[in-house]
């Protein structure tokens, strides 16, 4: 058997037509070893939780600039439990305000960074929480 | 849940769940224990799925008539399976799957399953899983399926032997004469697709296509390649193109050809595995170091390699 190779689906849902940080994302995890499939532009959440089942993917990054992300999370993650796919690593980057943090972690976005992050940031946290989940240790 | 044991995943497979489809798929992908468990339950459920190949050098537009072609199918009804192979980065081990941005079109309708994969090493424009995925695909009731190469732009062979039908994409603007096509597509090519013919040239890549179809010759009741120009990115010409598509594969199954090439796959697929199952047998009966200390050895020029394998083979063997 070879290694469980992790698999990520980056997508850039909402209408704004720039995807450049998504894909610096998807290039750093290339880079780390991870195989990442990449969606594009004008993505809705439905077209990204059907992606993310027939991908079998550990993982979902969305960039969101639109400030469509209050809405855009909850409908993935609501989603992702109809569909049986809780245990799916949502993460996300892009414009969100930092009132807007808690809840979005509340409903279960792990992990959300700003414009600033570091690419080394985002790698090592999704590598750090796809060891665990595979560990079967619990989250942080 | 579907995922307790490789039966329930077969199990789940045949039953049309797509999660079970999925992540079989990935245990095929990862060389997991159970994925071989798994695919012998599978494999009586094989061999009813027309396997079309799309290949070409990248850019050529591959995933758009992917795209076109998956709509056509379900226009008639058919269901569509479909397999985009990309290259992992020899350096990271990583992969950037982008193929499905062209298949935007597809999301939604439950008659259509879209896999990503990665070569994850193997050369020659396939995975090594590729064949084991498409088979999981065709047990899964899938009409046809569709598997997109690494645009690699040199010929494929491996997609010649994996699918029944091997479309070769070129598009204009590559040069068009006779040097500028690759030498070796005549011998995977069953259809010709001449892709972007919005652009300048695509008729010069035609006539270049039909001169090297001249030189190799005809014969009564040999498959002469048919030359479809398509648009992709506006579906003109798909429709004709799925035409020769669903031609040749009545024209494998009348010849004969078709119970043939599936003998000719078998046969390479059974010594790939017998070859596989010795080695691994054969290593482990060895002491455990003793491996080590034969490559040793012949690093350091106290024995040959030829002698090496030979004595290996014949005292493991025993
Ligand atoms: N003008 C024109 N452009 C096309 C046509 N078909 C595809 N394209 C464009 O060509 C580019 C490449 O198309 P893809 O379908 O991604 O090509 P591909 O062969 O799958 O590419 P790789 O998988 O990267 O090898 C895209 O920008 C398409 O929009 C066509 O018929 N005419
Ligand atoms: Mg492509």
């Amino acid at each position: 058997m070879t290694e469980e190779k992790i698999r990520i689906l980056i997508a850039k849902p909402g209408l704004d037509g720039h995807d450049r940080g998504a894909k610096v994302i998807a290039r750093a995890l290339r880079d780390a070893g991870m195989e990442v499939i990449y969606t594009g532009l004008r993505q809705t959440p439905e077209m990204i939780v059907e992606a993310a089942l027939q991908e079998d993917v550990d993982a979902i990054g969305l960039s969101i600039l639109s400030g469509a992300h209050m809405t855009l999370f909850p409908r993935v993650i609501q989603l992702l439990k109809e569909k049986g796919l809780d245990d799916v690593l949502v993460f996300g980057g892009g414009i969100i305000p930092d009132q807007d943090v808690p809840e979005l972690k509340r409903l279960g976005v792990r992990g959300i960074f700003g414009p600033g992050t570091s690419t080394d940031t985002i790698v090592e946290f999704v590598r750090e929480e796809i060891r665990r989940h595979r560990a079967g240790e619990p989250r942080q | 849940m579907s995922r307790s044991s490789p039966e329930q995943l077969a199990q789940g497979v045949l039953a049309g769940d797509p999660r079970a489809l999925a992540r079989l798929i990935s245990l095929v992908e990862d060389e997991h224990p159970w994925a071989r468990a798994a695919l012998a339950i599978l494999y009586p459920r094989t061999g009813r799925a027309h396997l079309v190949g799309i290949t070409g050098a990248p850019g050529t537009g591959k995933s758009t008539l992917v795209n076109e072609m998956a709509k056509v199918y379900r226009r008639r009804g058919l269901t569509v399976g479909i397999v985009a192979v990309d290259p992992t980065s020899p350096f990271s081990g990583g992969a950037i799957l982008g193929d499905r941005v062209r298949m935007r079109e597809l999301a939604g309708d439950p008659g259509i399953f879209i896999r990503s994969m990665a070569t994850r090493g193997s050369l020659g424009g396939l995975a090594r899983a590729t064949s084991d995925v498409v088979k999981v695909l065709d047990a899964a009731g899938y009409d046809r399926v569709l598997i997109e190469t690494v645009g690699a732009g040199q010929a494929e062979v491996d997609i010649a032997k994996t699918a029944h039908t091997t479309i070769v994409v070129e598009s204009p603007g590559f040069g068009d004469d006779i040097q500028a096509i690759k030498a070796g597509i005549l011998e995977i090519a069953d259809v010709f697709a001449v892709n972007k013919a919005d652009r300048e040239g695509a008729d010069s890549t035609v006539t270049a296509l039909e001169m090297m179809l001249d030189l190799n010759g005809t014969e009564p009741g040999r498959w002469r390649p048919p030359i479809v120009k398509t648009v992709a990115i506006r579906g003109d010409g798909v429709p004709d193109l799925v035409d020769w598509v669903e031609a040749h594969h009545d024209h494998l199954r009348d010849s004969g050809l078709l119970a043939h090439k599936e003998e000719e796959r078998t046969r390479d697929e059974l010594l790939a595995l017998i070859q596989h199952e010795l080695t691994q047998a054969l290593l482990a009966s060895l002491r455990p170091g003793e491996l080590d200390e034969w490559v040793r050895r012949v690093a350091r020029r106290e024995a040959d390699p030829y002698a090496a394998a030979q004595s290996i083979v014949h005292r493991g063997g025993r």
